[in-house]
């Protein structure tokens, strides 16, 4: 219990320092560490599979493009838009609503049980046997959906090369 | 029984961490020795009988020499990239069964470090982690061809993890287990090796390893013709020294991989046949394995002194619209293949 104390605070930490960091390559790193976090939260409920997938998807793939993107776009204090009062005014009220709403839907839910950190569902097999015996048309929906999106995308990009040859 | 199995497994992490420096090392003559010999030259020969000191030369050097950190630089992103880059070659280690079990004094030690059940996973994360020791040491360098170096190695590294991500599955569908221990157990003698299941998957698999790798042909990231020395031209001393050594453990690690993965790792052909006791077919199982390995470290050198550099639009050619779609059928092909032989034979 006291590891997952520690790994909760890591992860709030490290979350809070990617919002309050102004350079923005420092802030992708820290959201790094913190998806890390939860790969170690995955471990700790022997969730080994999700926690391996976690890593290599989200630490692995994802936030490598987004350091891609900022590396290319290249932004720092100088280029930086600067944001109006009124702007910033909106933001906190639209933050306040947001956190109204947050504290209401978990005000209504009814806590659950304790996961037990020995069980084996989180392994390859049993997670597997779940996906594509029980949950399988939502697994096989979902799969659908990223491949529309994925068309979607490479759509996008074929039509803007077609205008520039026109 | 904690104790000891925590100091069994230490011990043999060190075995395994020298072993894997002391290649390395001896891969960068090997490297020169190859050239050489490919551009019929005598290769480094003053240090030492045939240079056999010249990694320690080279080493005391890269040790001595001035270390410059670019003023304009990100200090603490620029020192922490090349230290990335070396602790993730080095982990990858960690799941590969180096060998059976030796059996000293009744007791039965395992001769790999974790066989995790997700062991094929797991080396997949580790590889896709290793882009940003190279990603942040080019970009902290705050240099236009570093950067740029930086940005063509996660390109690259992201469009061929697909494929090799993809080859792997074809892999693991006849496998039937993540687990590389098992994987290697069940390639016993020499006809059971995934190379003669999966030829073409390993052709994937091994072309994505060099693109990993940032080997010839797909060194981009440190394209020397255009690109000064790439993600690494503002490093030097030991730092430097870091990130070559990194790319050489990669490599062996590759092999290693590549090894246990199709050519049956510590297995060799009539190993039970013989009549040697477990021990011996340990010991003589992992010699085997080692010579794999160093000849897949030998394919990789040469291979960089015969072909010449991608340019960049036929490397991302060749990642996306070719070993894909080649993947893709792979997979298919094999799953079509398992179904008949499980309905007809």
């Amino acid at each position: 219990m006291t590891v997952f104390y520690l790994v909760a605070f890591l992860s709030i930490f490290f979350a809070l320092m990617t919002i309050f960091t102004k350079n923005p390559v420092h802030s992708v790193l820290y959201l790094v560490v913190t998806f890390f976090t939860f790969t170690i939260h995955y471990v700790l409920l022997n969730a080994q599979f999700l926690a391996v997938v976690n890593f290599i998807v989200y630490m692995g793939a994802i936030m490598v493009l987004f350091l891609f993107v900022l590396m290319l776009l290249n932004l720092n204090k100088d280029t930086e838009p600067t944001k109006s009062a009124l702007v910033k005014i909106m933001g906190v009220v639209a933050g306040m609503c947001l956190i109204v709403t947050f504290v209401g839907v978990f005000k209504s839910m009814g806590t659950a049980d304790t996961v037990e950190g020995t069980q084996d569902i989180g392994l390859v097999s049993n997670l597997g046997k779940v996906l594509f015996d029980e949950f399988l048309l939502p697994f096989e929906l979902s799969s659908v959906l990223l491949l529309v999106a994925m068309v979607g995308a490479v759509l996008l990009a074929k039509k803007d090369k077609e205008i520039s040859k026109v | 029984m904690e104790t000891a199995f925590i100091l069994e497994k230490l011990i043999l992490v060190v075995i395994i961490f020298t072993i894997t420096l002391v290649i390395a090392m001896y891969s960068t003559l090997a490297e020169r020795k190859i050239a050489g010999f490919m551009q019929d030259r005598p290769g480094p020969n003053r240090a030492g009988p045939f240079g056999i000191l010249q990694p320690l030369c080279d080493g005391g050097k890269f040790f001595f020499k001035e270390e410059i950190i670019p003023a304009g630089s990100h200090k603490a992103l620029f020192i922490l990239g090349p230290i990335l880059a070396i602790v993730t070659a080095c982990i990858t280690s960690a799941v590969i069964p180096w060998g059976q079990t030796l059996e000293i004094g009744g007791k039965s030690i395992s001769l790999q470090v974790a066989d995790i059940n997700i062991g094929v996973l797991y080396i997949f994360g580790v590889i896709a982690l290793g882009v940003y020791g190279v990603m942040l040491g080019g970009w902290a360098s705050n240099n236009k061809y570093s950067l740029m170096g930086a940005v063509r190695a996660a390109s690259q590294s992201i469009s061929y993890e697909i494929g090799m991500g993809l080859s792997l599955i074809a892999l693991l569908m006849i496998t039937g287990t993540l687990s590389v221990g098992e994987i290697v157990a069940q390639q016993e003698g020499f006809l059971n090796w995934n190379i003669f299941a999966q030829p073409l998957g390993f052709l994937i698999f091994i072309t994505c390893a060099f693109a990993e790798c940032n080997r010839v042909p797909f060194d981009l990231p440190e394209c020397e013709t255009e690109l000064v020395a790439g993600y690494h031209t503002e490093y030097s001393s030991m730092k430097l020294g870091l990130f070559m050594f990194s790319e050489y453990i990669n490599m062996f690690v590759s092999s290693a991989l590549m090894a246990s993965l199709y050519f049956g790792g510590y297995n060799f052909p009539f190993m039970y046949d013989l009549g040697l006791s477990q021990n011996w077919i340990t010991i003589i199982g992992v010699l085997v394995f080692f010579a794999k390995i160093f000849g897949f470290i030998f394919f990789f050198m040469w291979v960089r002194w015969t072909l010449p550099r991608f340019r960049y639009d036929q490397l991302m050619r060749m990642g996306w619209k070719m070993l894909i779609p080649l993947a893709i059928a792979n997979i298919v092909l094999t799953g079509v293949f398992t179904l008949i032989k499980d309905t007809y034979f």
